[in-house]
């Protein structure tokens, strides 16, 4: 994102004498041009001018000589008089001693000097010291000690005013070094929102600056001579003949020669020093003059060395398996989309991909004199897929891809070849090649109440104009209450009258808008599955388990770990295209699948026992194809919404938990049980008695379960139908293995939006009489396999209307009851509405119980 | 009373022996130490072998005469030696019951976390609250599905074909290529999916699961929560949005927050802007004359923090979802669930709330 020196930005804008950067950020974000980072100046503290009076050379024990320097750092640093225990050479006059190593000075130079107390970049204090038997009471510095880079001439040493990165500097002994040498420059970098794309130039930054603390601004665009051109220069041709979303690629071209260049020359100090705070590196004067007028006015340049072209140049799209070397030396294959700038017979060579970067076949050298100077105004989505495609977000990119002003390219182009005839010497050519059209944006119709009504502030007509003609808009009424608006070329982003909106309010202040809760007509509060989830979650937690929130990413092989048969449903899972790990491409379509690595994962941290649960989706494919993408902007139809929610997964939240090891810590009252099957039921029940439902529990061979401990969990729905709404019981031994799980660790899993759903939506009343009950003792003997819900359901029938609370309180097996048989005993409660039971009665029932057990499981009653 | 003439056939009712029996019983009492000394004491002294109901059953052969005096007499001895045994009774049952429960002394500093309570996950306790807030200023909540096709993620929410966001860099797409389906990267789909189901005016507040292509690390998270809100009226303007971040910063946060919009760009909203609260921790939370301290870990010392996105419904999103933009306009907003329980709870890693660690939701039990 674009890097702003304070210094640059004074040059287009008035800032205030002693403005920090940190009130430039702070301004800035105010019109909208976040703060991304701040860099502060780099040198601080007494950094001078000095000119060296006297200098000794000494050679030293380690073979290495030494410069012993008296330096004039002016009267305000200089020392009057000499330590007499540490004299200085030569004679002695008002001046400091210091000890350098490099050579590349002599006596009478200027040189720069870090004074004890002055901060060199990477927080190096300067401070004096002992050295080679002298004190040496500061430091001459080398341009890499400034932060300033290797010397630009190649003299290896310290700076010397007059040379090198003093190159046009000189001082008097005492002058402030910071400033001779820029290095006080603050820079603000910003983000930039796409929308505005002429930020990405001090031309924008300085109007936004001017736009937030009302400075004066002066576009630096207007000040640009163009002159008239006497003729079409180099050839160019447009032709896209495959335009993306109906834009044509290229919409003007602006080619610019310049003769006779100096290839010798050097960029100028300020230039190089600028684009270095801007944050791109210096590399020659050609292409530094170029990027250094696209950060100033946003246009982005590309200078050819015209002895390398061979004209017409041509704009087309790229042919399939077409190749290029950018300049950053990648050979990269082109796509049919790409918008490439060619030359050469049948426009077969590659010169760039357009707007995005170059190629090394017409780069600029170290012996170009001719270049043509490119400004072109590109279609900002081929720019975009362009350098999202090969991976390249160059500065150009950056900038066509949000919208380069489309009447900068000859003032930019223009710009820049003054910039080098005036540093590098030669002629720019009074042909001008200026091909294709400028569109502007349309004019906009604006309710002078518009911003009132979106806002809520009462906007002065003022308020209203000036915003609108500050940002670059022309504004002309229409009719009494409406205006018509046409925004300025750098302001494509403007095409509605919210967005016209938007800048009234932003240039006004957001901070003006004034705070107004509205009132809501009045909701329902919570729907019944909002509250009924919550309590189930809850119900969970205080039995015992912690609520965990793991992604819904699994294995391809989680299937198989969790033993699903070839064809269970579990295994129709919606697989990620982009996965964020290509080891879990698939979404979960049980919770267990996320809960089990999860146990896993505690366990390994150091838990002893595991006790989780977690509620949320799970996914299973539909099969139902793509999902349509109907018009955006407006309703789609009914059938294409239908046609969306065929095409998505089958979705549904679930609740799903898992525990084993100890259920609690060992304790003085006796050993902790371990959490089992029978936990995973209870639990699962309680979860539903939580939502209003009751679950039905039938014994099933279910995966990941234990065959002979797992069941299935079902519902009664509203239409009075059963249907399955999960699973429960003890994991399957293999499972428990291969999640390293403590033995007999238990799960369950419900849907729980369909056990909410089966909860009945009002529960009448049950009636309490008041007569005494009677309480009676069964023990059946039945088969082993007869399931004990089915003596109760028998019980419940035998008993009719008295049966207040059928209860199993022991099971027993053994040689009394017989080899294959069980005992199962139930306490019965009955109570009659009418009248206190009368033994007669209670014998009756008892005979009928006795006799519906023996009819629906073939149960005895034990002696 | 005579001392001669005594009944004929009875025992002789002597005013002398009664008063003895009468003495004898109550220092028999009052000698008794405990309860079952006691019943003893009864059985001795009122029983049926007793003087005094011996005496007592002799009455009735006495001579008419005597009746009256020998009952009083009796009476009122054996009246005496009840009284005595029942306040006796209470004293001595009083003391060993006390003597009882003492030896039934325990430590009751003992630990009792034989099953010990599960816990909420933090997030879901604070999205409780968030929609406790919403549904408190007669908002409802809405929901969709995580899984979810492009065109409500980013077609109806205005998003340009070309958006960043639709990259594979950015967004999770489920196979195969061209689907047209992602896993939603926010939350505002479902603000489309209320407004095509139950049109204009709507006040909705959106929390749920939302997916990114992000690296995780301490501050970001490929699965995150979030909860959006979204009003929709005749008349709405940036002034009520001001108004419900305010108080929905108030009831995160408390106090009197202030909170902050600077200008920004969404595809969704226009006008658009971020929004920042007013630190909460440092002095900056006293208001906007109180400097941040610059060490402040909420705030980073700018006093400010930074909330999310949030603006006026753009036309075109209103339009993808049936509402007429000429008639009603309104605001929405988009916050992180996790940032702000990272901010309010001081949780310095994100990873913690999403690696399921037993020991990261049992610290905060069921309520933060």
């Amino acid at each position: 994102m674009p890097r702003i020196p304070l210094t640059w930005l004074a040059e287009h804008t008035t800032l205030p004498e002693g403005t920090g950067a940190q009130q430039v950020a702070t301004d800035l974000s105010r019109v909208g041009l976040e703060e991304e980072a701040i860099f502060g100046a780099q040198v601080t503290g007494p950094l001078v001018v000095g000119r060296v009076l006297e200098l000794v050379k000494e050679p030293q024990k380690n073979g290495k000589t030494i410069n012993w320097v008296r330096v004039d750092v002016g009267p305000e640093h200089n020392e009057d008089l000499d330590d007499p225990k540490d004299p200085q050479p030569g004679q002695e006059r008002p001046s400091r001693g210091i000890i350098c190593g490099a050579h590349n000075f002599v006596e009478g130079d200027l040189v720069v000097v870090s004074l004890p107390g002055t901060v060199l970049p990477g927080d190096f204090a300067i401070a004096a010291r002992k050295t080679y038997g002298h004190t040496s009471d500061g430091m001459i510095c080398s341009g890499d000690e400034l932060g300033l880079g290797p010397d630009p001439d190649g003299e290896d040493g310290i700076i010397v005013l007059g040379r090198g990165h003093a190159k046009g500097l000189t001082g008097e002994p005492g002058d402030d070094a910071i400033a001779l040498l820029g290095l006080a420059d603050e820079v603000v970098e910003i983000n930039v929102t796409p929308d505005r794309g002429y930020c990405f130039s001090m031309r924008g930054v300085a109007r936004e600056y001017s736009h937030a603390t009302g400075a004066a601004y002066t576009d630096p665009a207007l000040a640009v001579e163009v002159p008239a051109a006497s003729g079409t220069g180099v050839a160019v041709e447009r032709r896209d003949d495959a335009p993306l979303r109906g834009a044509e690629g290229c919409t003007r071209f602006v080619a610019l020669e310049v003769t006779g260049v100096d290839p010798s020359a050097q960029t100028p100090r300020w230039m190089a020093r600028r684009l270095t705070l801007a944050g791109m590196r210096p590399i020659s004067l050609i292409v530094d003059v170029t990027n250094y007028v696209m950060l100033d006015l946003g246009q982005p340049l590309h200078a050819y060395d015209a002895a390398k072209l061979s004209a017409p140049i041509v704009v087309r799209r790229a042919r399939a398996g077409e190749k290029l070397t950018t300049l950053d030396d990648v050979e990269r294959t082109l796509d049919p989309e790409d918008l490439l700038i060619t030359d050469g017979a049948d426009a077969s060579r590659v010169l760039g991909l357009a707007g995005v970067m170059g190629g090394a076949s017409t780069e600029v050298s170290a012996s170009t004199t001719d270049i043509v100077l490119e400004a072109a105004t590109f279609d900002p989505v081929s720019v975009a897929r362009t350098a999202r495609r090969h991976r390249l977000p160059s500065e150009a990119s950056k900038r066509f891809e949000r919208g380069v002003d489309p009447r900068l390219p000859l003032i930019a182009a223009t710009r820049a070849a003054q910039l080098i005839v005036e540093h590098g010497g030669g002629t720019i050519a009074r042909e001008v090649t200026d091909d294709g059209t400028v569109t502007d944006p349309a004019p906009i119709r604006l309710a002078a109440d518009a911003a009132e009504r979106l806002v809520g502030i009462p906007y002065t007509a003022e308020q209203v104009r000036g915003s609108l003609e500050q940002i670059g808009c022309a504004v002309e009424p229409d009719g009494e209450d409406h205006l018509v608006v046409t925004p300025p070329s750098w302001r494509p982003d403007l095409l509605l009258a919210e967005d016209l909106v938007e800048e009234i309010a932003r240039l006004v202040g957001y901070a003006e808008i004034p705070s107004v809760l509205p009132t809501a007509p009045g909701g329902r509060g919570l729907t019944v599955a909002q509250r009924a989830r919550r309590s189930a979650q809850r119900a969970l937690a205080e039995a015992g388990l912690v609520e965990v929130k793991v992604s819904p990413f699994v294995p391809a092989d989680v299937h198989d770990t969790l033993r699903y048969p070839a064809d269970d449903e579990r295994r129709r899972a919606v697989r990620l295209l982009n996965p964020l790990a290509e080891d879990e491409p698939l979404l979960r379509t049980s919770m267990l699948q996320s809960l089990l690595p999860t146990a896993r994962r505690n366990l390994g941290r150091g838990e002893e026992s595991v006790a989780i649960f977690q509620r949320g989706s799970v996914f299973r494919a539909s099969g139902g194809g793509a999902a349509p993408v109907p018009a955006p902007a407006t309703r789609p139809s009914e059938a294409e919404l239908a046609a969306i929610a065929a095409a998505l997964p089958e979705q549904t939240s679930v609740l799903g938990a898992v525990q084993g090891g100890p259920s609690g810590p060992d304790s003085w009252q006796g050993a902790p049980e371990a959490w089992g099957w029978t936990d995973a039921l209870d639990l699962a029940r309680r979860a539903a008695a939580a939502v209003g439902a009751e679950l039905e529990v039938r014994q099933r061979e279910i995966a990941p379960l234990h065959p002979g401990r797992g069941a299935e969990l079902r519902v009664l729905t509203s239409a009075g139908d059963s249907v399955v709404v999960g699973l429960a019981g003890e994991l399957h031994p293999a499972v428990i293995k291969a999640f390293g799980l403590p033995a007999r660790t238990a799960a369950f899993e419900l849907d729980i939006e369909a056990v909410i759903a089966s909860a009945p939506a009002v529960v009448l009343a049950a009636p309490v009489p008041t007569f005494p009950p009677a309480k009676e003792d069964f023990a059946f003997v039945v088969e082993e396999s007869v399931p004990a819900s089915a003596v109760e359901a028998a019980i419940l029938v035998g008993a009719g209307d008295l049966a207040e609370r059928v209860h199993l309180f022991d099971v027993f097996t053994g040689e009394q009851v017989g080899e294959g048989r069980k005992s199962l005993a139930f306490a019965v409660r009955l109570r009659s509405a009418e009248g206190t039971l009368g033994a007669k009665q209670i014998g009756a029932v008892r005979e009928s119980i006795v006799a519906a057990v023996a009819s629906a499981v073939g149960g005895e009653l034990r002696a | 009373m005579s001392e001669t003439n005594p009944a004929p056939g009875g025992p002789a009712i002597d005013e002398q022996a009664i008063t003895a029996a009468v003495d004898a019983a109550l220092a028999a009492i009052a000698a008794a130490p405990d309860t079952a000394t006691l019943k003893q004491v009864r059985i001795d002294h009122v029983g049926d072998a007793s003087v005094l109901s011996t005496a007592n059953r002799a009455i009735k052969d006495l001579p008419k005469d005597q009746k009256a005096a020998a009952g009083k007499l009796v009476g009122q001895g054996k009246g005496r030696v009840q009284q005595a045994l029942a306040a006796r009774q209470g004293e001595l049952a009083a003391a060993e019951e006390e003597a009882a429960l003492a030896a039934e002394t325990v430590d009751m500093t003992l630990p009792t976390d034989r099953r010990p309570r599960g816990a909420a996950h933090p997030l879901s306790t604070l999205t409780d609250r968030i929609e406790d807030f919403f549904v408190g200023i007669g908002w409802e909540i809405a929901e969709g599905p995580e899984a979810e096709s492009s065109w409500l993620n980013f077609d109806a929410l205005n998003a340009d074909p070309e958006h960043p966001s639709r990259s594979l860099q950015d967004s999770i797409y489920l196979a195969p290529e061209g689907s047209g389906m992602l896993l939603r990267t926010q939350t505002s789909p479902v603000q489309v999916r209320a407004m095509l189901e139950r049109g204009a005016p709507l006040y909705v507040a959106c929390p749920g699961t939302v997916y990114r292509a992000d690296e995780i690390d301490a501050t970001h998270s490929p699965v995150f929560h979030q909860v959006e809100g979204l009003a929709i009226d005749k008349g709405l303007t940036m002034a009520n949005l001001v108004g419900t971040l305010d108080a929905f910063a108030a009831h995160l946060f408390g106090g009197a927050p202030v909170t902050r919009l600077r200008p920004n760009h969404f595809p969704f909203t226009e006008p658009s802007a971020e929004m920042d609260f007013r630190c909460f921790s440092c002095d900056a939370r006293l208001g906007l004359d109180h400097d941040a301290d610059p060490e402040c870990r909420v705030c980073g010392g700018t006093g400010w923090i930074e909330m999310g996105g949030c603006g006026m419904v753009h036309p075109n999103v209103l339009r993808a979802a049936g509402v007429d933009p000429e008639e009603y306009q309104g605001f929405a907003f988009g916050l992180g669930i996790e940032r702000i329980l990272m901010l309010r709870n001081s949780v310095a890693d994100m990873r913690d709330m999403v690696e399921g660690d037993v020991r990261f939701s049992q610290h905060y039990g069921t309520e933060i």
